[in-house]
């Protein structure tokens, strides 16, 4: 049994007695959500924090809710919710793509939308879903709360704007007309990190493609949103050649490292790939072509 | 998926058969007592320092801080070990291992020091505050160039040790086969790598170490796979009276061969014992037992094929470099450095064979365990096994039609190899059409036509396998001078219930009920009826442990002849009762019965009350039915078996997927087919592991790189296809009931099935060969054609 170095324990009960412990304790305090990426790092002795906030008692942060032009998720919304939830599959298919190639069933019950967010790791699958979906942070402290788009929300490899006193509560994702998304992923095994995953997310005005997003996971220091791929979906008609061409923008704008998981070459590779089939698929949804 | 379900009660065997395990409702109620479940009164904790660095000499050790933490018990370096003479500690090849490092460290964690500790918690605590001055070494990773001339010599140690060489090792003519190779039709050369793998049994390994302070006598409840060659050992090593030494193995979580070694932390928590007079427990965490544990395989085999245009195979031969890591550890009867690695010759009439092989030192954990491999046969199957497709790959034949051209025909058994090992039994045809006619091959293939127009991938592969278990022949088998041969004590109680005492200890495999069955099928007795017990040294007749698929030939063929001995005595028992002579008598499978006369019986139940109860028992007949044997194996027996894989790969991705896996084994007479298949289903899942994802591998630094389950993957239901399993029955001809052993067959068979079957796939990208794990990066790799080695 690995066992993690001392530490104080608190629950939280409400988001404000979170933030206040957060910041009545500083630096040395984490809160902790489902628990799946921090325990493991405190057993490895990876993560030593002096105090545990658990945030786990904080229903008010358990929603995922329908407004006039978004959806808005609460960052304690288990996987296992994001996976079942028929609104999200409605308007954002990417998410039941995605969380059904997210660890187990095990995590999947435990671990948070916020967790994985402030988790930062380069290769989270809902960092590039969000990223995908040009969603935003809302992000509260003692004196209020500010929005911050995906782009600014991860500032480096498992580093993000959250400060010190503050708090991610929600995720809120722009509701767009005739969209399509989708999520492709490939891995050595069930449950195992991405070797590389592509989510795309697109909108259509009739038979063109009026715009379109590219997460990528995997492939670099942080999880990131390829911006050339936005240029090259304004305003286009879909077709095999327009998904190779993104595919290739996709690649060229990546910086994947060789590791265990694959060499540069293939996850390259795989960042041109798994961008055209999920591009492929985004817009066959958009066009309702795939249920 | 073959049925797997029990037959209803009244159809339970009383011997072979199909029967639900009895150990089971304690094992899935979470009932079972292992080694981290035991409590004792005062029993403190230890946990070890390992080095941060692959070769480094130590400097210095400051203790202190962990001394003043205030749960802290003792703090012991290998320094301190020294001094009572115990840092260093032999391993099961007559090399020696640092208990506790003394002058330098030769791994990546490496033990260093431990500390004992109230609880486990301060235990690890403390280790934070244990500060050791490392001088970096240069460390020896490429096994390729451990033998250059200016590398860094590892074991200086070792008295006049001027290189890395551990040893060399040949088998079959040389000459002879170069004759063979010289005059062929066609040579196919190939360098085929099997990678280091990790048993990574579910349960680590760790102990309760008591030592009793007024009588001395040590107990130590272990995660060993071999009570009674452990508790010998430690009488040699440490100089303990053997019979003050217990030691209990209780429940075991999975072993595949990890918990065969003697680990440093063994021998710590007993010194810890020994020094403070309480009970001390040790158990790994999961990065201690991947990083630093019995690693196995770590071949690079240059090998080669000759056969003639038409596919009549005349020899194979090849070299070998063994990478053994910083200690030799590895686990096989003395005489078998390589293990037996001498089966390369496969299941195929050659004309010659000859392999050499060097085995090296390098900064890596120690080791070179038998995991499922049969000590070794793992890699010579596998080589094999990829020499015959890459033969036919060459030859343009379908490898199906070169195997069954080349099998060995039932008429030359007991077929002596080029290498000497004499095959006791097989029928290797039957099985191998069986296969294919489960697999439904001639359409697979048509299927594989069709697709390949169109551009998708899909692979068959084959492996025909012969295993050699069931070590071993006292004359030629031991484990450092422990002879390989099993008791086994048969006591039937009174009432007519029994319970056998066995020297092997089941991990998981069912011992509980395959020896009840056993012993049930000799003397009639219902398996439920008789207790199995196993891994106490106390209470248990000495043998060598269950590896290497043992347990069934050697302590199974002991305890059908025990149960015999019992039988005869009952007889004549049975003739006194019935007044009539031995003679006379038939046995019903539970009762004698006068021939001619079936109306006059005694049941063994009855038989057995006699010889407990008063009147008199025929003249020079003792009281009690009970017997005790020492079985000692004629030969290994050689169990076989037929595999088919069929995958997909996606271009795009190059993921695999094994859709379809049919396995057809003949492991001899079956004691309880639903064992065999579970089984089959275990080592055809870690085949899945072994030939798509799973390598202990390292950095440039010798960093291990597979210290997690997220590093080092397991296979899961997902990656599995609904095995397809059936069998075919040649019995051993030595075996008393005929077994030939099953629990490493799949293991061995599985990953050449595999990987053919990928680089089947990929024959339209003109790959011919690839290295296992089959990644989909690897697999990408290699249709790029840039296949790399995986070392």
């Amino acid at each position: 049994m690995q066992v993690p170095a001392p530490f104080e324990y608190e629950r939280a009960t409400t988001v404000e007695h979170a933030i206040a412990l957060r910041e009545r304790l500083g630096e040395e305090a984490r809160f902790i959500a489902g628990g799946h990426s921090l325990l493991p790092m405190m057993k490895l002795r990876l993560a030593n924090p002096e105090y545990l906030i658990d945030i786990n008692d904080l229903t008010e942060l358990f929603y995922i809710s329908e407004e006039s032009d978004e959806i808005r998720i609460g960052a304690m919304t288990r996987h296992r919710e994001l996976l079942d939830s028929e609104l999200l599959a409605q308007y954002f298919p990417i998410f039941r793509d995605a969380e059904k190639v997210i660890a187990d069933p095990v995590v999947r019950n435990r671990g948070t939308l916020g967790g994985s967010l402030c988790q930062a790791d380069p290769s989270e699958d809902l960092s590039a879903v969000c990223n995908a979906l040009d969603a935003s942070c809302v992000i509260k402290s003692t004196t209020g709360e500010r929005i911050v788009s995906m782009s600014d929300f991860h500032v480096g490899p498992y580093e993000t704007a959250v400060g010190p006193a503050e708090m991610l509560t929600e995720i809120r994702f722009p509701l767009k007309a005739n969209a399509g998304s989708a999520y492709e992923k490939v891995e050595r095994r069930a449950g195992d990190w991405a070797v590389v995953s592509a989510g795309a997310a697109v909108w259509m005005d009739g038979d063109r493609i009026a715009g379109g997003r590219v997460g990528l996971a995997a492939v670099g220091p942080n999880t990131t949103l390829i911006g050339p791929v936005s240029e090259a979906l304004d305003n286009v008609v879909p077709s095999e050649e327009l998904y190779q061409l993104v595919g290739d923008i996709a690649a060229a704008n990546c910086s994947p490292q060789t590791d265990q998981r694959g060499t540069e070459a293939y996850k390259t590779h795989l960042a041109m790939e798994l961008t055209r089939r999920s591009l492929r698929r985004a817009v066959a949804r958009a066009q309702g072509q795939e249920a | 998926m073959t049925t797997t379900e029990a037959p209803p009660e009244q159809e339970r065997p009383i011997g072979f058969g199909r029967l639900l395990r009895k150990e089971d409702p304690r094992l899935i109620r979470g009932m079972g007592n292992f080694v981290d479940d035991i409590q004792l009164p005062g029993m403190l904790h230890l946990a070890i320092l390992r080095s941060p660095m692959a070769h480094a000499r130590i400097v210095s050790i400051d203790t202190s801080a962990a001394q003043a933490h205030p749960k802290v018990v003792a703090v012991i370096t290998g320094a301190d070990l020294a001094e009572q003479g115990l840092a260093w500690m032999p391993t099961l090849s007559n090399d020696t291992q640092a208990v506790l490092a003394t002058d330098k460290v030769r791994f990546q964690h490496q033990e260093v020091a431990f500390v004992v500790a109230e609880d486990r918690y301060s235990a690890r605590d403390a280790l934070e505050l244990i500060v050791v001055d490392y001088e970096r070494l240069d460390p020896v990773i490429d096994v390729r160039t451990a033998l250059n001339p200016d590398t860094p010599v590892i074991r200086d140690d070792l008295e006049g040790k001027t290189d890395n060489h551990i040893f060399d090792w040949e088998t079959g003519d040389e000459a002879a086969t170069a004759e063979v190779f010289n005059n062929a039709d066609v040579v196919v050369s190939e360098e085929i790598i099997y990678p280091r793998v990790h048993p990574a049994p579910m349960e680590t390994c760790g102990c309760v170490a008591d030592v009793e302070r007024v009588s001395g006598k040590l107990t130590l409840w272990c995660t060993t796979q071999a009570p009674h060659a452990h508790r010998t050992v430690y009488a040699l090593v440490a100089g303990l009276p053997e019979h003050k030494i217990r030691i209990i193995a209780p429940d075991i979580g999975g072993g595949f061969g990890n918990k065969v070694p003697i680990y440093p932390g063994y021998v710590c928590a007993i010194v810890a014992s020994l020094v403070i007079g309480k009970p001390v427990k040790w158990v790994e965490d999961r990065t201690e037992n991947l990083v630093s544990t019995g690693f196995a395989r770590d071949y690079i085999m240059k090998a080669e094929i000759a056969a003639t245009k038409e596919g009549k195979i005349l020899a194979v031969r090849s070299d070998v470099l063994a990478d053994h890591g910083a200690f030799n550890g590895v686990a096989a009867p003395v005489k078998y450095p390589a293990g037996f690695f001498g089966v390369f010759t496969g299941s195929y009439d050659l004309e010659a064979a000859h392999a050499k092989m060097t085995a090296v030192y390098t900064n890596k954990a120690p080791g070179g365990v038998a995991y499922a491999c049969s000590f070794r046969i793992t890699e010579a199957v596998y080589m094999v096994e990829r020499l015959v497709d890459c033969l036919a790959y060459e030859l343009e034949m379908d490898p199906v039609e070169l195997r069954l051209k080349n099998l060995l025909k039932p008429e030359q058994f007991p077929y002596t190899t080029k290498t000497g090992w004499v095959y006791d039994s097989g029928n290797y045809e039957p099985t191998m059409r069986k296969a294919m006619e489960i697999a439904g091959y001639e359409e697979l293939r048509r299927e594989q036509a069709e697709k390949r127009e169109r551009g998708e991938l899909m692979g068959i592969g084959v492996s025909f396998f012969t295993e050699a278990v069931g070590a071993g022949p006292r004359k030629d088998m031991d484990i450092l001078g422990l002879g390989m041969a099993d008791g086994c004590e048969l006591r039937i109680h009174p009432t007519g219930k029994a319970v056998v005492r066995l020297s092997v200890k089941s991990q998981g495999q069912g011992h509980e009920t395959t020896f009840a069955q056993i012993v049930a099928e000799e003397i009639g007795i219902p398996p439920e009826d008789i207790e199995v017990l196993e891994g106490d040294t106390d209470n248990t007749p000495f043998g060598l442990g269950t590896y290497g698929s043992r347990s069934t030939p050697v302590s199974g063929a002991a305890a059908a002849l025990v149960t015999r001995k019992v039988r005869d005595k009952a007889q004549i028992i049975a003739s006194g009762m019935l007044e009539v002579s031995v003679a006379d008598l038939e046995w019903n499978k539970g009762s004698f019965s006068v021939k001619g006369d079936p109306s006059k019986s005694v049941t063994i139940q009855e038989i057995a009350m006699r010889a407990h109860g008063a009147g008199d028992l025929p003249e020079g007949i003792e009281g009690g039915l009970e017997a005790q044997i020492c079985y000692n194996p004629s030969n290994l027996t050689y169990p076989f078996g037929a595999y088919i894989c069929v995958v997909d790969i996606d271009p795009g991705t190059a993921v695999v997927k094994v859709r379809r896996f049919i396995a057809v084994d003949d492991c001899g007479t079956q004691i309880n087919p639903m064992i065999i298949e579970g089984q089959v289903h275990g080592g055809l899942t870690d085949g899945v592991g072994m030939a798509l994802m799973q390598m202990i591998s390292f950095d440039e630094d010798g960093n291990c790189l597979a210290g997690s389950l997220m590093d080092y993957l397991i296979p899961t239901a997902l990656e599995t296809p609904d095995w397809e399993t059936d069998s075919t029955v040649t019995p051993s001809p030595h075996h008393p009931i005929g077994a030939k052993g099953i629990g490493e067959s799949a293991t061995v068979g599985s990953p050449p099935a595999i990987v053919n079957a990928v680089v089947d796939a990929l024959k339209p990208y003109g790959v011919r060969h690839a290295d296992m794990p089959l990644t989909p990066s690897r697999v990408w790799e290699a249709m790029q054609g840039n296949h790399t080695p995986p070392i």
